[in-house]
C-alpha cells in the first residue's frame, strides 16, 4: 500500500490569494522531500492555473477557487478548479502565446509553463460550468543520481 | 517596488514575487515613468526576486514593445538560476540582454 495523503483548500478569487495558493500547495508537498527546483516548478504551475481562474474563469469577479492536492507514493497531483465561464476551445487556449485577452498584456504562456514544469497537464472545461486543470508530477526523480554524483 | 531613473534609463527593482497580483501596479508605474522621462533603456533588477510566473513575462514583453519603438533595449540583472530558466524558456533571452556580473 502506497502512502497517500490529500488536502483541499477553497478560497476567494482575489488576486492576492494567488500567492497564498502556491505557498499552501508548496508546503503540503514538502512531505515528499522535494528539491528546491521541484517546489519552484509546482509553485509556478499552480500560480499559472490560479491566475487563469481569476482572470479568465471569473473575469475578476469574486467567486470560489478550489485546489485539491493528492499524494500517492512519489506522485503529486494538484487540481485547480473554478466554476467560471469555461473554455470554448481548450486546444487553442493551450497554444503557446495564444491569449484571449491581449488587452491585458498577458504573455499567453500560462499553459506552456504548466506543461513545462509538470509531467502531465489535463484540462476539463465546460462553457458556463467551469474549468478544472489537473496536473501531475513525480517527485524525487533522479535524486539518487544526484546524490551519487556529489560523492 | 522601487524604481530609479537615470537619464534615459529606468531600473525596476522587482519584488520578491512577480505574479499577476503585483504585475498590474508594476506595469502602470513603469509606463508612467517611461513616458514622463523619455526612457529608452529598461533594466529589470531581479536581486530580490525568487519567484516569477508568466505574468512577469507579460510585463517584460510589454515594456519591450514600448522601448523598441524608440530604438531602446531591455536588460535583466541579478537573475538567479530559477529566473534565468524562466526567461530562457519563455524566449525572453532573445529580446533582452542578461547581464552576468563577474564573481568577486
Amino acid at each position: 500500500m502506497k502512502n497517500t495523503n490529500e488536502m483541499e483548500i477553497i478560497f476567494d478569487s482575489f488576486s492576492s490569494n494567488e500567492g497564498f495558493a502556491r505557498v499552501a500547495v508548496a508546503s503540503f508537498m514538502t512531505q515528499l522531500n522535494p528539491t528546491v527546483e521541484e517546489v519552484s516548478d509546482v509553485k509556478t504551475a499552480v500560480s499559472e492555473a490560479v491566475t487563469n481562474s481569476v482572470i479568465h474563469g471569473y473575469e475578476n469577479e469574486i467567486h470560489k477557487v478550489s485546489i485539491r492536492c493528492r499524494i500517492e507514493g512519489q506522485q503529486f497531483t494538484v487540481e485547480v478548479r473554478d466554476s467560471g465561464v469555461g473554455i470554448e476551445d481548450v486546444e487553442q487556449a493551450m497554444t503557446p502565446l495564444y491569449t484571449s485577452k491581449p488587452e491585458l498584456e498577458r504573455s499567453g504562456m500560462g499553459f506552456a509553463f504548466m506543461e513545462a514544469f509538470m509531467d502531465q497537464v489535463e484540462v476539463e472545461s465546460e462553457l458556463g460550468k467551469g474549468t478544472t486543470v489537473r496536473m501531475k508530477k513525480t517527485i524525487g526523480k533522479g535524486r539518487e543520481l544526484w546524490t551519487t554524483q556529489s560523492l | 517596488m522601487k524604481y530609479q531613473v537615470q537619464e534615459n534609463c529606468l531600473t525596476i527593482y522587482l519584488p520578491r514575487e512577480v505574479d499577476h497580483h503585483n504585475a498590474e501596479d508594476m506595469r502602470k508605474n513603469a509606463d508612467t515613468l517611461i513616458e514622463r522621462n523619455h526612457i529608452k533603456f529598461v533594466i529589470f533588477d531581479f536581486e530580490m526576486t525568487d519567484f516569477m510566473d508568466s505574468s512577469g513575462i507579460g510585463v517584460i514583453m510589454g515594456r519591450y514593445r514600448i522601448v523598441r519603438l524608440l530604438g531602446g533595449e531591455i536588460w535583466a540583472v541579478h537573475a538567479n538560476a530559477r529566473i534565468k530558466k524562466i526567461l530562457t524558456m519563455s524566449g525572453m533571452t532573445k529580446i533582452m540582454q542578461i547581464y552576468e556580473e563577474d564573481e568577486v
